[in-house]
């Protein structure tokens, strides 16, 4: 793409905001209340990923990291559950650094936020009815029957027939029902977070609006908090109120999608192409 | 000659960590015996997986080792007119030894390598993380239930490869060779019963070659487990966990009858 393309794609995004906004900080900008904290957070594997990332999720709110790939916008997730722990720096979770968490403590943190697997992460062996029902069985006291009153509503938010998919193993679903079933089961249990990992990665168009209608329904109807990582910038856009930009292990822009596309970097404009 | 050095030590580091990971992992998933919640269902459908589905292969195993067994001596027996001791000879061989070995190295590669498959898939497609995100130890759930129904499920297929082994020694002993069928059993009885008791009633043979494929259960499942649950690389990776379980669970079983024998004899030793 020449930069000349590269500014009319540039306009034409400005434009398509224009004509319909994205969620913006809105009602969240009033109350911010941090619910996810990362302070200068550094962790290497054979390289370093991320060398000092500050970055803060108020409730209530969709926050959407971009990057290119291999920069730790996973392991971002990943170490907002306490599935990695930093070299250095903090991560606090609903007001509490989680770094000195016992194995049960992390576990016991974990049951308070979803997640969305990038390949959805169902169970196999499973089928869909118990992928939804497992984090039920595993964190509350319901009885079979409010278990299957649960999977259904849930199934019905994601619109999924439950009559028809319940007893479908993961492998006879579509790449979309995938998706769409792994998002039921990481709202099971009514999270106060929820954590995407690529959740429109490989779908078609029209699933793709499917699913971000579904992360911007979970934050209207439900309040949930959000952290979205993925490479679609522009579906991004329709659902987050916030964007972080991470470039070489480090945030590089935090800003509403209007303010990311209003600043003038050659990087951000060659990364919104 | 620095570099060898070099990767000597690198190979050496990689050696003693995985020895720790995997007496780690066996601690944790034996210390999640007595912890709840337990996963009765995930046990019982191991048990019928490592057990109940593995009896084809260990009947068949048994069946036609105890049938060898018999003709082979036979040919040696027949020599000095001792034919008739055949039973003492393929009792002997499949309580002591061959049962407990044959039935672990065949489980082992149907059932080490189908864990560590298992485990495995489920490490690169993130679904020991989707676990962990729901709050539930992945060793709580896939190891320990596998490694007890292991140990569960060992002796009991031994008990079954030690049976038809003899039966099958049996029906060569008696169809080929022309011993007895009573006098074929006799000999077996007395050859238990030379070896002697313990505690006075429980023939020493039994607890050998009891203790032998309960141990041997553990070394099965755990490696699947170890092995499943530290691969990478996605499904090549698989691939590869999949031949390490199998070589190295059968290398640990021959290793370990030769030091559980010895410990044996000597624990077992008539004073």
């Amino acid at each position: 793409m020449n930069p000349a393309e590269r500014t009319e794609h540039v306009d034409a995004i400005r434009e398509e905001l224009e004509r319909d906004p994205s969620p913006g900080i809105g009602r969240t900008g009033e109350r911010r209340e941090p619910v996810i904290a990362l302070r200068d957070v550094f962790l290497s594997f054979d390289h370093p990923i991320l060398e000092g990332v500050d970055l803060t999720v108020y409730r209530g709110e969709t926050l959407h990291i971009v990057g290119e790939s291999g920069t730790g916008k996973s392991t971002i997730l990943k170490l907002i559950l306490r599935l990695l722990q930093p070299d250095r720096g903090d991560v606090e979770v609903f007001g509490e650094r989680i770094a000195s968490y016992s194995f049960q403590q992390a576990l016991d943190l974990r049951r308070r936020i979803g997640m969305v697997f990038q390949n959805a992460a169902l169970f196999d062996s499973l089928n869909v009815y118990e992928n939804i029902a497992y984090p039920l069985r595993e964190n509350t006291a319901q009885d079979e029957d409010a278990i299957e009153e649960t999977v259904r509503q849930k199934l019905d938010f994601v619109d999924l027939d439950p009559d028809r998919v319940m007893p479908q193993l993961p492998s006879q679903l579509s790449g979309g029902m995938r998706k769409r079933v792994g998002i039921a089961r990481a709202i099971a249990t009514d999270p106060e977070v929820v954590l995407y990992d690529e959740p429109t990665a490989g779908l078609d168009p029209l699933t793709v609006g499917k699913v971000n209608s579904l992360i911007r329904k979970l934050q209207r109807e439900l309040g949930v908090t959000s952290v979205l990582v993925s490479h679609d910038i522009r579906a991004g856009f329709r659902v987050a109120n916030r964007v972080s930009l991470l470039r070489d292990g480090n945030i590089q822009f935090v800003g509403t999608p209007e303010e990311m596309v209003a600043v003038d970097d050659p990087y951000i404009n060659a990364f919104l192409s | 000659m620095e570099r060898v050095a070099a990767r000597f030590d690198g190979w050496l580091r990689g050696t003693a960590v995985g020895v720790l990971e995997y007496f780690t992992l066996a601690a944790r998933s034996l210390r999640f015996v007595f912890a709840r919640p337990f996963y009765w269902r995930d046990l019982l459908t191991q048990m019928d997986r490592i057990g109940f589905q593995s009896l084809p292969i260990v009947l068949l195993t048994g069946l036609f080792t105890g049938m060898v067994l018999a003709l082979q001596s036979s040919v040696e027996l027949s020599k000095f007119g001792a034919d008739v001791y055949v039973g003492n000879l393929v009792g002997a061989s499949m309580i002591r030894e061959l049962g407990p070995v044959l039935a672990s190295l065949m489980v082992a590669s149907r059932v080490g390598s189908a864990i560590a498959a298992e485990i495995g898939s489920m490490k690169v497609t993130e679904q020991l993380d989707a676990l962990q995100s729901f709050g539930t130890d992945p060793i709580k759930k896939l190891v320990t239930p596998r490694v007890l129904a292991g140990l569960l499920c060992l002796p009991l297929l031994t008990i079954v490869t030690d049976m038809v082994g003899i039966l099958g020694g049996m029906i060569v002993a008696v169809f080929e060779i022309g011993v007895a069928a009573d006098a074929y059993m006799q000999s077996i009885w007395s050859t238990i019963a030379m070896s002697g008791f313990v505690f006075g009633f429980f023939p020493r043979d039994f607890v050998s070659g009891l203790f032998k494929p309960f141990v041997f259960g553990g070394i099965i499942t755990l490696t699947g487990c170890y092995y499943g649950m530290t691969t990478s690389g996605g499904t090549e990776g698989v691939g590869l966990s999949t031949t390490r379980s199998v070589v190295t669970a059968s290398i640990l079983i021959l290793a370990s009858d030769y030091f559980i024998t010895q410990a044996l004899m000597a624990l077992l030793a008539e004073r």
